[in-house]
């Protein structure tokens, strides 16, 4: 083990951005599984479907990936809307199993998505271009790859403005209503049905841009959800479900903890981090560290 | 009556007999079966697309030939996915649904290593496909690789020499935590523990899920390592030069790279252009390099390739894949015969031509001697294919007879280097 000061403030500080990356994965599913309580397995899926999206657009428009993320978010909406409506007309409204039966669509759908991408992009790793891609911001010995900079800047600002629109608009606090007791909601006369299409959209919209921020920070390849569906699952949890600045808190505390296993004690360790800090937490706060 | 009898019965069982074998007509109407499970999704599946291409094109062109024996040659290939665990099943599909009369091994050493006991216990010839290794333990008699290298060292000691004749003293090992990548480090370590003067300063596995490589390239930093020795898989090899253009190394650092699995693939050096350079990786194949019949086979490949959407330049797998087909055709000629145990002698005791080199196999079916070459990217440019055609920007610095440049060193000054 190598060890020095030096080498453990590089880590946490890459860690906090590795973490910012991680909850901007995560926020989607934050809504639609903690939220709504929908099996959103294909959430990771969905995912690279924005990065192949922001490629396509980066690679054959020359469009910024930023701005192709944020370009793809009103037709990833309607993605989800039209996922939702599906969901709901055959498995939520018919009650029974609509977890297990719509667990395996969402698995259908995942594995459909990615045979797609194979199909259309192939299966070699894609990659954005971008002037902020593969270059650094120098502070006297540390590098910052400017990569993990905006992909921090962006979780920061998701997060925010998915607080205040959850807080304090009207559709945000009905979001969060339908997710508690949807007949309370129905005898304000709100339609939940309607409210959880809504939330679904804006789900899926959500990941358009951190599919985005994916090809920005690592290049993609159709299969790559296999990687974040077990890690993008521990975030929410971990934070409690539905709780957003909890998805924040919980993806910076994954970042951070893993850059310091992988740098000081072996890489080999990190992928058992997330899972263990997750038995450890679900066994001493079963709610996660911002449920209620 | 009793001698009339037996005739009778006799004449009658042969009747039924020859009946029931088919006729010499329909033998040869009978296709030869090849079969093979190739990775063509995952994270192998763009050197399996690749290799398919060139393997399909043998067929086509053997077939043109009018076949083996005399009988068409039919090829059946599965995407194992580049999961391990689905090509036994794969393989006993092959064997015992499809029937097919020669196997070919998948790409890569993880997806084969779980099919060498069952094609051990089935008594089937199997040609290997760039594995590593994965015959040392199970010792079949009828495995033949087509791979350029033999024993660990094969790898590893281009970047060693180099690295010594440039005179480092310290190095770093990063291995992913895979098959193949375990073994290539593995054998670094040995000939490290072997004292030729290096000092072993980090040595550490990754799993091949990590995506960003930051911290890891920030710990080897730290370590100011004089030769940095990396085995991996693509999608790793990707992240970890993106790490080291973004992160940097020590500036007395004078190599990295070594094993790293993509370096080799159109689409991943195409991605990575100018970062590539400085880098100093095994090949297996390079413009520069002269194998007979090597430039006629990328004229027929390439444009199959660009219709295929798939590796355009083909360096590393296509031809040695092409090489499999032209080895089975020489054998079966020769020997006149499909039988798998004639084959294999067929194999152990001739000289194989093919277009990546002739081949001699020793007593694991490896080849001998073994010819991996070691190569240091210079002078890329950002999104240009053609410019990989120029044997100026991958210079072969191992071995001796197929040396096109020096190396330069230290990595600071290589990434700069026209």
């Amino acid at each position: 083990m190598i060890f020095s000061f030096d080498l453990l403030f590089e880590a946490i500080l890459f860690g906090i951005l590795l973490g910012c990356f991680y909850a901007a994965v995560s926020l989607g599913l934050s809504v639609a599984f903690g939220l709504l309580d929908v099996p959103y397995v294909a959430h990771p899926a969905v995912l690279i479907l924005g990065s192949y999206g922001t490629f396509w657009l980066n690679d054959h428009l020359g469009i910024d990936p930023l701005l192709s993320g944020i370009m793809l978010m009103p037709v990833f909406y309607a993605l989800g809307v039209m996922l939702y409506r599906f969901y709901h007309a055959s498995f939520e409204s018919r009650g029974g199993d609509a977890s297990v039966n719509g667990l395996a669509f969402f698995f259908g759908l995942a594995f459909i998505i990615e045979v797609l991408l194979i199909i259309v992009f192939g299966v070699d790793q894609r990659s954005a271009h971008a002037d902020y891609i593969g270059e650094s911001l120098e502070i006297g010995e540390i590098r910052l790859p400017y990569r993990l900079l905006v992909a921090f800047g962006v979780a920061l600002l998701l997060t925010y403005v998915l607080t205040l629109f959850f807080s304090k608009t009207f559709v945000g606090r009905a979001i969060k209503a339908v997710g508690q007791d949807e007949m309370a909601l129905r005898l304000m006369g709100a339609n939940p049905t309607q409210i959880k299409q809504m939330a679904f959209g804006i789900a899926t919209a959500v990941n358009a841009l951190a599919g985005a921020m994916l090809i920005i920070v690592s290049p993609v390849e159709p299969s790559m959800d296999r990687i974040y569906i077990g890690r993008t699952f521990c975030v929410v949890v971990l934070a409690g479900l539905g709780s957003m600045s909890g998805t924040l808190v919980a993806g910076l505390l994954l970042g951070i903890v893993e850059s310091i296993v992988l740098t000081l004690f072996g890489a080999s360790w990190a992928p058992a981090v997330a899972f263990g800090m997750l038995l450890i937490l679900l066994g001493l706060r079963p709610q996660g560290l911002f449920g209620r | 009556m009793d001698k009339t009898r037996r005739k009778v019965l006799g004449a009658g069982g042969a009747g039924v007999l020859a009946a029931s074998l088919p006729t010499g007509t329909a033998l040869a109407a009978q296709p030869i079966k090849i079969g093979m499970s190739m990775p063509q999704t995952g994270g192998l599946g763009a050197g399996g697309q690749a290799a398919l291409v060139a393997l399909r094109m043998w067929v086509e062109e053997v077939n043109g030939r009018g076949g083996l024996l005399g009988r068409q040659v039919e090829f059946i290939a599965y995407d194992d996915q580049s999961n391990p665990a689905n090509t036994p099943g794969i393989y006993t599909k092959l064997l015992d649904v499809d029937k097919v009369d020669l196997l070919i091994a998948p790409y890569a050493t993880g997806p084969t290593a779980p099919i060498m006991p069952l094609v051990k216990q089935r008594g089937k010839l199997l040609m290997g496909n760039f594995s590593f290794q994965v015959n040392s333990k199970v010792k079949h008699d009828m495995w033949f690789n087509n791979a350029p290298w033999n024993k660990a060292d094969g790898w590893s000691k281009g970047f060693i020499a180099a690295g010594q004749a440039a005179g480092a003293k310290t190095i770093a090992i990063l291995a992913e935590d895979a098959e193949f990548a375990q073994n290539l480090a593995d054998g670094m370590r040995e000939i490290i523990g072997k004292g030729i003067g290096l000092t072993k300063v980090f040595d550490q596995n990754f799993p091949p899920t990590t995506k960003d490589f930051s911290s890891l390239i920030r710990a080897v930093k730290a370590t100011k390592a004089d030769l940095v020795f990396v085995a991996c898989y693509p999608p790793s090899a990707s992240g970890l030069v993106n790490a080291v253009n973004e992160i940097g190394l020590a500036s007395q650092t004078m190599m990295f790279g070594g094993g790293m699995v993509g370096l080799q693939f159109t689409p991943i050096m195409i991605n990575l252009g100018s970062k590539l350079n400085g880098i100093v990786n095994y090949h297996t194949y390079v413009p520069g390099v002269k194998f007979p019949g090597i430039d006629d086979f990328f004229k027929r490949y390439t444009p199959k390739a660009k219709a295929a959407k798939v590796d355009e330049l083909g360096y590393y797998l296509p031809p040695f894949n092409y090489a499999i087909g032209q080895m089975l055709e020489q054998a079966i000629n020769a020997t006149k015969s499909i039988d798998d145990r004639k084959l294999a002698d067929y194999f152990r005791k001739n000289e194989m031509k093919t277009i990546v080199g002739n081949f001699r196999f020793d007593a694991d079916g490896e080849r001998v001697p073994d010819h991996v070459i070691t190569i240091q990217f210079r002078g890329l440019k950002d999104k240009d294919q053609e410019q990989f055609r120029n044997p100026a920007r991958q210079v072969v610095i191992h071995p001796a007879e197929d040396k096109t440049g020096a190396v330069i060193v230290p990595f600071d000054k290589a990434r700069k280097a026209k």
